[in-house]
């Protein structure tokens, strides 16, 4: 029979019940190896439900440094006898399935071209523990005890990760020890420790960390200066503003009087969350809401409102499968075009894409920025993958000297100076950006009425189709300006020449580098950019135009990066080729790179009638 | 109707505290009908704000769509205003007021903005107490579509289509006293003996301030058959008593009236003398919302002062945000730094 075998290279896949506390253990678990400076990247695959549904935890372990998802499992924790034939199924061959054999396992079951190793959990608890949720509990822990003996997982690392977890509550640290303990004997005493597969420890993790994008979301946010945030409940954008509101209960209250620098409102609903941000941006705040598709198409009215009227403001989107509900609790890129034109009328809105957890920082600061200086929405397109996984990143860095750029913005000195008339839509330098004021700077100078009607270069309403025209053909040109201020894409060339090439973003920026490297062996090489912000940069045409044919990736069915770039930049179709995939999982590299197979030897990665819908040849 | 504002100005006009005009706290000129009660409420509001002295920068108008949400640019040119969407001035002002806290909010809405399409969010802001004063000039239907009945049209109220409103109405002074608006008035455009004192009292007010204004649409829904007609609201309304408001600064020479029966001081110093009969404290909910329930089954508007709590906690205090504008707070305040976010870092090892 084969074996899978391997040192700091396997895919494990933990299969549990969710509300069964299996989070915790299976965390434990990932952060062990990283400790041990090995590079791991878990994925949580959770059901939208609280209690009794099945709930996966992928990890994989990979001191190449690959954090993408790579496809296939080499080894399966069955811990759910509701998904276990499955996941018995779903093992690669020469795998191991490690299970609870209290049972005898179901001969409908067994595969014999895997390994299966029995652990007797449920009787261990049995015998252990008296009550039934410390039964369920410690089983999690004692199968992780096992599996620091299968795989050779320095103990020390996993009772120092124990003593953290329950800091403050030492008791606990005791028993679970125990717990651990008890599984790895099990394990040592039944079975050739280690298996095929095993870990060892490295120096490879360096500096870096392992953490939610959406916690650096909300980091950025408070280092960005936010103040105000609008919000409502919303998988997977949720634990942005929780993180926020944690995060400003230790960094943002004021020493002397406990009151806070911060102010949060959890809104009725997503209009009102936005409308919240909008109307403390227009009043002088950094303010900024968090959400995810259903809640970015109730914000498209006020979104169209603060493009129009100009009013900054940031929106976090933590993308999720849609249409309508979808699946609430899986990934996709399928919110770019809704966001990209977000409300009715000639609309455009500016989008980051955050590839990593550092990235989501800097992006999450630097949107304040962004929407300051360009007096409109921000959007950051994140998702459920980066949002609520925890990710292998660069630290977050920032730099004391920094100040934040809040546009243009006129004092009451600067108003009082002002020889001509205030115009709060008036262009005075050409760049598209007007200077607004703050209400309240000045007793008799400044004010205008803000509206979402059409309006004159000094706010007065009109609806003469001229002044309308300027306004928008301004606007514009401001877009224009926000070319040259977002991040620029970043180039990933191949090592030898080539007209082949791949755009991709945010989350499937792992599994593409992964995949170009797997071509790589196979002598097919294509250059890599990774689009960071719409607008598109001149940078992001040059690389169109300087190759022939280009595989445009993304986690939708409708290939909306690819069809954006279309409309945007006036390509020719045919040139970008769609590369999709959108069933709710993280993207895997193997799958990229059997797709880029496939799609040079002359096939279509998508069905052509689906590509080419409406492309006359 | 005119259409050319004349700028000629007696040279003897009194002045306020502050040595400004009325002129100085007036707006843009009104595009509403000629005699719209809107534009009876705007001039209301310019005098309220003229009498206290209340600096114009300092007031933030907000209003979402509508005939009544295109009054904030007809009072207090010289602050500044946000005509929002429609039905969503409430979240607005709400974020407005966090940023800032030193300013005064006064949202102007109407009764589509308020009781249909933004219903929710004037829920919403009447349960978190924001500090603003809340102005709904309810004429009974959709002036500026053309005269569709309204969720406040009283059943069997006809406007100028002639077909009487079959749906129960939203009594929206009622909403508010259920839902925990801290000042809660009802009154009429035309009334505005009664009318300046009570929006004195709701900018003095510290937390959310109620007024339903009913305010004749004269185009659509001033006939006959109309509840929310000028005939109609003369006839009917009948007040809880009269009002005095007393600013904290004017107590001596204030021209008040003796012989009140009820005195509450508000937050920021200022005194209502209220001429009420009846044992009713004004500081009752129920016996404000059973008033209103009674006043309306005899077929009777009841107009005044219905509620007020004075000592009640508005929203910077629920959430305990610090004393200066959140807005104004600089990189210092914001910031943490980067030793913070090496600490953070390891967190996350």
């Amino acid at each position: 029979m084969k074996t899978i075998k391997g040192v700091n290279d396997f895919v494990i896949r933990f299969a549990n019940v969710n509300g069964t506390g299996s989070a915790s253990a299976n965390n434990m678990f990932a952060k062990a190896i990283f400790r041990m400076g090995i590079p791991v990247s878990p994925k949580n695959i959770f059901p939208s439900n609280i209690q009794g549904l099945p709930t996966w935890y992928e990890v994989r372990i990979n001191d190449q440094g690959y954090t993408g998802r790579r496809g296939g499992v080499d080894a399966v924790v069955c811990m759910n006898p509701q998904s276990m034939a499955k996941d018995i199924r779903d093992l690669e061959a020469g795998g191991y399935c490690i299970y609870d054999n209290t049972k005898p396992l179901d001969l409908r079951m067994v595969r014999d071209d895997i390994h299966f190793i029995g652990l007797p959990l449920t009787e261990i608890c049995r015998k252990e523990y008296t009550q039934a949720r410390q039964r369920q509990l410690f089983k999690n822990v004692i199968y992780v005890g096992a599996l620091a003996a299968l795989l050779d997982i320095e103990f020390g690392v996993l009772k120092d990760l124990v003593g953290e977890q329950f800091k403050g509550k030492e008791k606990l640290i005791a028993p679970n020890i125990h717990a651990l303990e008890l599984g790895y004997q099990y394990a040592r005493e039944h079975y050739k420790c280690p298996l095929g597969i095993r870990v060892e420890r490295r120096n490879v993790v360096g500096d870096r960390i392992l953490m939610e994008g959406n916690a650096a979301l909300a980091l950025g946010a408070i280092y960005g200066g936010a103040t105000v945030a609008g919000w409502y409940p919303i998988t997977p954008s949720t634990s942005v503003v929780e993180e926020f509101e944690k995060y400003c209960g230790r960094l943002r209250i004021d020493p002397g009087t406990g009151q806070k620098k911060f102010a949060i409102a959890q809104a009725e609903d997503e209009l009102a969350a936005i409308g919240l941000a909008i109307g403390a941006c227009w009043n002088g705040a950094r303010a900024f809401t968090a959400t995810s598709g259903p809640g970015l198409s109730l914000m498209s009215e006020f979104l169209g409102l603060a493009y129009f009227a100009e009013v900054p403001v940031v929106l976090f989107d933590i993308q999720r499968a849609g249409p309508s509900t979808g699946m609430p609790t899986r990934t996709q890129q399928s919110d770019v075009l809704a966001a990209a034109y977000a409300s009715h009328g000639d609309t455009r809105h500016v989008l980051l894409f955050p590839a990593t957890p550092k990235e989501c920082f800097d992006m999450g600061a630097l949107s304040f920025d962004l929407a300051d200086r360009l007096q409109t929405p921000v959007i950051v397109l994140s998702d459920l993958d980066l949002g609520m996984n925890d990710n292998l990143s660069e630290p977050l860095q920032w730099d004391d000297s920094r100040q934040y750029d809040r546009g243009k913005v006129l004092s009451a000195t600067q108003l009082d100076e002002l020889s001509g008339r205030f115009g709060r839509y008036l262009d005075v330098d050409g760049d598209g950006i007007c200077y607004r004021t703050y209400p309240g700077t000045h007793p008799a100078k400044g004010s205008f009425f803000t509206r979402g009607t059409s309006r004159d270069e000094y706010a007065v309403y009109t609806e003469d189709g001229d002044a309308y025209q300027r306004n928008m053909e301004r606007l514009l040109g401001k877009w224009e300006t926000a070319k040259s201020l977002v991040p620029a894409p970043e180039l990933h060339p191949a090592r030898k020449a080539t007209s082949d090439g791949v755009l991709f973003f945010g989350t499937s920026t792992a599994s593409t580098l992964e995949a170009l490297d797997l071509l790589r062996e196979e002598n097919i090489h294509l250059d890599g950019l990774r689009i960071r912000a719409f607008p598109f940069s001149d940078a992001v045409l040059e690389f169109i135009d300087a190759h022939d044919r280009i595989f445009v990736i993304e986690q939708n069915r409708d290939g909306q990066l690819r069809k954006l770039l279309i409309g945007e930049c006036d390509i020719n179709p045919r040139k970008l080729q769609a590369l999709t995939y959108y069933a709710g999982m993280p993207i895997t590299a193997r799958y990229i790179r059997d797709a880029i197979r496939s799609g040079m030897g002359g096939g279509q990665v998508v069905p052509m009638r689906r590509q080419t819908a409406g492309v006359k040849p | 109707m005119t259409y050319i504002r004349p700028q000629f100005r007696h040279p003897n006009l009194p002045t306020n505290e502050l040595g400004f005009t009325r002129q100085h706290y007036e707006g843009a000129l009104s595009t509403l009908c000629a005699g719209c009660g809107h534009d009876s409420v705007s001039a209301a509001i310019i005098e309220a704000c003229f009498e206290l002295a209340i600096e114009p920068h300092r007031v933030a108008k907000i209003s979402g769509i509508g005939c009544s949400s295109k009054t904030p640019t007809y009072f207090l040119g010289n602050s500044h205003g946000f005509n929002s969407v429609h039905g969503r001035m409430p979240s607005v002002a709400t974020g407005a007021n966090l940023a800032n806290r030193e300013m005064i909010y006064v949202g102007v809405s109407g009764d589509g903005d308020t009781a249909s399409i933004g219903l929710g969010q004037f829920a919403h802001a009447t349960r978190r107490n924001l500090n603003m004063v809340y102005i709904v000039e309810n004429n009974g239907c959709y002036g500026l579509t053309k005269g569709q009945d309204s969720a406040t049209a009283d059943v069997g109220s006809a406007s100028k289509k002639g077909d009487p409103n079959p749906y129960e109405a939203i009594d929206l002074c009622a909403l508010a006293l259920q839902l925990g608006a801290t000042y809660v008035a009802r009154s009429f455009s035309g009334d505005k003996a009664q009318l300046v004192p009570l929006i004195k009292g709701a900018l003095a007010h510290s937390g959310f301030a109620f007024i339903d204004v009913i305010s004749p649409c004269v185009t659509f829904n001033d006939t006959p058959q109309s509840t929310k007609g000028y005939e109609f609201v003369r006839e009917h309304m009948e007040a809880t008593g009269k009002m005095d408001f007393v600013p904290v600064r004017k107590e001596i020479t204030a021209d008040y009236e003796p012989g009140y029966t009820q005195e509450v001081t508000l937050h920021d110093g200022s005194v209502i003398h209220l001429y009420k009969e009846g044992a009713d404290s004004v500081r009752d909910r129920d016996a404000a919302l059973r008033a209103v329930r009674e006043h309306k089954r005899r077929g009777r508007i009841l107009t005044g002062l219905l509620y007020v709590n004075p000592d009640s906690q508005e929203l910077h205090h629920i959430l305990g945000t610090v004393k200066t504008a959140l807005r104004d707070l600089g990189e210092a305040d914001l910031c943490p730094g980067s030793q913070a976010l090496t600490n953070i870092n390891n967190s996350f090892r």
